[in-house]
């Protein structure tokens, strides 16, 4: 019942607080760049005005994927906050990334074409550091269950530096922020127009913008499991964390995706793999 | 009946094969291939019923005049074997298998008389299991190839003389000798029946008799001569150290002594599943038609290698020899994903993927614990299905767009509506949660990181490569360049029975996936290791309302076109009246151009390859060493 309880709470919150944090960052940014910056619920605004658009489209079907995307970014954050398996967790994630890759493919358009596959480069440079994670969990908690490793008494991040590193270094893939903004952009002029989502409009566009939400709101919780020993600390840090991917979205242009792929890469084989061979060392010696 | 079954799977098929070597008539051929491979399927299926009442089965199906035979057939084979060599000029195969005749000749003289035998068959459910995928996929692919070899015949009739009666009389040998192979408990056996599948391998590559298949089937042949000369030298070597041929005693037994001659052992089944170093056989065997690729060297022959491997996991488990196998193999997945990457021809993906997937097995294999274990035959069950699916796939699509790369695969979804859903059938079973081989992946994840956690890292770089090569052909068959014609006339009833089944069956092992688990794996596994791996009630339910979302996927086409509006797509220019191309600032129309990435640039398959070859020699000198020690 409480699993139901948990469910449907997030189903109606997660969409509100990602608008209003996607808000928060439209009204910091602009602060940054010194204008003054859209009124908070901008985005909400955004998406009702989309709704009411003409859906036009290339292909008849390149909607539907889109409509799995959303529904299957919410599975994600549902199996996420109600605290089941991290793996399952993160093959759910991996499935909805994979029909919104697709959906990019299936609107065959040059764009959209390049669009899905630096997205897909994306989901590459990602995945490593997204399992290194729950296997990171694993090892410091001995379970991969969601709700258990929320309330384990240890403070997660100092037993998983590393590995912590290594996935705050991809949050900004997940969240589509410079300078790794490839494959779509919130910002203007892209080399790639709108890049995957060039050919999606209308209602299809704001269903991208809604599963946006929510995956932000699911990959703060990831990072708010980090610190969940502590709820004041977590809810701290895991504002901090949102700041800071704001301000290095800012303060850095979007990066080549070779670079981005190979950092990534890279990044989670020193610190996240470096981070469980470590644990296992001291798992083995004490 | 047990025994009755037994002597039906290794002979009935060799009798079809010299029925179909008798009689050469088309029709005949179509009604004894159909009607053998039912037979065969129903055999194997015996079996399984066999298996509910009895879990264990031993026979004792000796008989002086078998061994007498074997060794007859064995030397008459090395003798032609010797023969092509010198004829061809391919000194090293005469050579290898001028040595290990001469190994087993003397083997059987001198202690042959003295080796006792108590069983020479047994079943358990980890051979049920192979049975079935011999016994059920084996038939299908026969079937496939009526229609197959019959068009083939068509496309190549200049290049390759049509040779279809030895074709399916090799075919049926093998499903025999495969037969042979995982229902032999007598090592001597399955090396005989290991050594006739390395011939039919042979005979099957160089089957269009080019330079090139000449080439990659002798490649192929002192490969695995090379590991038949490892597997001899490794039942020789533990009838020394533990006075035994028998593979149901060694594989409890836990003494250090038996190691160097189960290593030999292992190092004859990492040959046989084109482990690195031995990879490149694998890759070079593309050549062959492709139902000879699905059958040989993705779903049965190269899988008796792993097969080998995963027996003797309880006495790897927790050794060093143990540990340089499962490293083998985790350096072989994450390579050859990686370098799967770069491949556009779709026969070379599913090879390098079937090599990866093979090496994931073998990891597991080499860890040995009850999890890795599990997972291992997990994994064998659901590659065998999906990648044989890809690759007939790939069979009928090579004849009707007369290419196999990957990027002539546009708009499949137009031109070949059911034949690209089913490869996409085939790659979702390869890939996508919830499907086959994600869950393989899955209890891979699991067994790892509460055996040796840094063995995961190899799982979680490697897996990720992978989403890439599959992601980027799928998206390839979805995305439309242009409208062209239906290309789906014409593809044989044979071939859509054997497609149409293994689709049923990637999505149905999956959705059984519970029962199947129960059925086959847990008995096999409560065997080896008295106790068995559940993966928890609220996860299988997860995981069956993410199958059910999935296959529910096909329904949103009922509101194809509804509520949209059809536009062409940007192009940055004005578009030309065709939708898909665009006026240029001279006013020429010009196409539009879509091409995948490969990342050949920073990605280079031989360096990449060097490197997997170097370290696993390595390995292998390293799990020699410390076996000897």
């Amino acid at each position: 019942m409480t699993t139901l309880f948990l469910a449907l709470i997030y189903f109606l919150a997660a969409p509100l607080v990602g608008a209003f944090l996607a808000g928060v960052d439209r009204k910091l940014t602009s602060r940054l760049q010194g204008r003054v910056g859209p009124p908070l619920w901008q985005p909400v605004f955004d998406v009702m005005k989309l709704l009411e658009k003409e859906n036009l489209v290339v292909r008849r079907s390149q909607n539907f994927y889109i409509v799995y995307y959303l529904i299957l970014v919410i599975f994600t954050g549902g199996l996420f906050f109600t605290g089941k398996d991290m793996l399952l967790v993160i093959f759910a994630l991996t499935l909805a990334s994979i029909f919104f890759v697709l959906a990019g493919y299936k609107a065959s358009s040059p764009y959209s074409f390049i669009g899905a596959q630096r997205e897909l480069l994306q989901i590459v440079a990602y995945e490593p550091a997204v399992l290194l994670a729950a296997i990171g969990f694993y090892m410091a908690t001995g379970t991969f269950n969601v709700a258990a490793i929320a309330q384990t008494p240890r403070m997660l991040v100092l037993v998983l530096p590393g590995i912590f590193l290594s996935f705050l270094y991809i949050l900004a893939i997940k969240m589509r922020k410079s300078p790794f903004d490839l494959s779509t952009s919130h910002h203007a002029h892209q080399e790639l127009v709108k890049g995957i989502t060039t050919e999606f409009s209308g209602q299809t566009l704001a269903m991208i913008e809604i599963a946006h939400w929510y995956e932000t709101v699911f990959v703060l919780g990831m990072v708010y499991l980090f610190f969940a020993k502590s709820i004041a600390i977590g809810l701290i840090a895991t504002v901090m964390v949102y700041f800071l991917i704001i301000f290095v979205d800012n303060a850095f242009a979007r990066v080549k995706w070779e670079l981005a792929l190979a950092s990534s890469w890279i990044v989670a084989f020193i610190f996240g793999a470096g981070n469980i061979v470590w644990l296992f060392v001291l798992g083995r010696s004490s | 009946m047990s025994s009755f079954l037994t002597i039906f799977l290794i002979v009935f098929p060799l009798a079809t094969a010299f029925a179909l070597l008798v009689f050469q008539g088309a029709r005949t051929r179509i009604f004894t291939v159909v009607g053998s491979s039912v037979l065969i399927a129903a055999g194997s299926l015996g079996l399984l019923a066999l298996n509910a009442q009895q879990n264990i089965i031993r026979l004792n199906l000796e008989a002086p005049w078998v061994a007498i035979a074997m060794l007859a057939v064995e030397l008459a084979l090395a003798a032609y074997i010797f023969y092509v060599g010198i004829r061809t000029k391919r000194y090293i195969a005469s050579v290898l298998v001028a040595i290990q005749a001469l190994l087993m000749v003397v083997f059987e003289w001198r202690f042959g008389h003295a080796l006792h035998v108590e069983h020479t068959i047994f079943i358990d459910t980890f051979s049920v299991i192979m049975t079935l995928i011999i016994g059920v996929i084996g038939s299908l692919i026969a079937v496939y190839a009526l229609g197959y070899m019959d068009s083939f015949h068509k496309h190549h009739r200049k290049e390759c003389a049509d040779r279809r009666p030895l074709f399916f009389f090799v075919l049926f040998v093998f499903l025999s000798a495969m037969f042979g192979i995982v229902l032999s408990n007598n090592l001597l056996w399955l090396y005989f029946f290991w050594e006739i599948t390395t011939i039919c391998s042979f005979i099957l590559i160089g089957y269009k008799q080019t330079p090139e298949s000449q080439d990659n089937a002798f490649r192929a042949l002192i490969y695995n001569l090379l590991g038949g000369l490892f597997f001899a030298a490794g039942i020789v070597m533990l009838y020394f150290s533990a006075q035994t041929v028998e593979m149901d005693k060694l594989m409890f037994m836990h003494k250090t002594s038996v190691l160097l001659p189960v290593a030999f052992l292992c190092f004859a089944g990492i040959i046989k599943s084109a482990q690195m170093p031995f990879s490149s056989w694998l890759l070079g065997a593309m050549v062959a038609p492709t139902p000879v690729s699905a059958l040989l060297h993705s779903s049965t022959m190269v899988k008796a290698g792993v097969y080998l491997v995963v027996r003797f996991a309880g006495v790897l488990e927790n050794t060093m020899v143990g540990l340089g196998i499962a490293l083998i193999g985790a350096t072989t997945f994450l390579l050859t994903s990686i370098i799967a990457i770069t491949q556009s021809d779709a026969k070379k993906i599913l090879a390098y993927s079937t090599i990866a997937n093979l090496g994931l097995i073998i990891m597991c294999a080499g860890i040995g614990t009850y999890e890795a274990a599990w997972a291992a035959v997990l994994l064998i069950i659901f590659h065998a299905v999906a990648k044989c699916l890809l690759f007939l796939c790939v069979g009928v699509v090579e004849h009707k767009i007369h290419s196999r790369n990957v990027e002539d695969m546009s708009g499949l979804i137009i031109t070949m509506p059911k034949l690209s859903i089913m490869l996409q059938i085939g790659m979702a079973g390869m890939f996508l949660a919830p499907f086959g081989m994600l869950i393989s992946k899955w209890a891979v994840l699991k067994a790892l990181v509460d055996y040796n956690p840094l063995l995961s890292i190899f799982l979680v770089f490697g897996s990720s490569a992978t989403l890439f090569f599959w992601v980027k052909w799928m998206g390839r068959l979805i995305c439309i360049v242009d409208e062209r014609e239906d290309l789906e006339d014409g593809i044989r009833r044979s071939e859509w029975l054997a497609l149409t089944s293994l689709s049923v069956m990637t999505i149905g092992v999956c959705a059984f996936f519970p029962a199947i688990a129960a059925i086959l794996i847990e008995p096999f596994i409560q065997e080896m290791y008295h106790t068995t791996v559940s993966m928890g009630q609220g996860n299988l339910i997860i995981m069956a309302i993410m199958l059910a979302m999935v296959m529910l996927f096909p329904l949103s086409f009922l509101n194809y076109g509804k509520k949209v509006k059809v536009v062409d797509a940007y192009l940055a220019g004005a578009n030309t009246p065709k939708g898909t191309a665009f006026y240029d600032s001279f006013g020429a129309a010009k196409d539009m151009h879509m091409k995948s990435f490969y990342l050949e640039r920073y990605l280079q398959e031989t360096k990449i390859f060097r490197i997997g070859i170097a370290v696993c020699i390595a390995l292998m000198i390293a799990a020699t060493l410390v076996a000897m020690t």
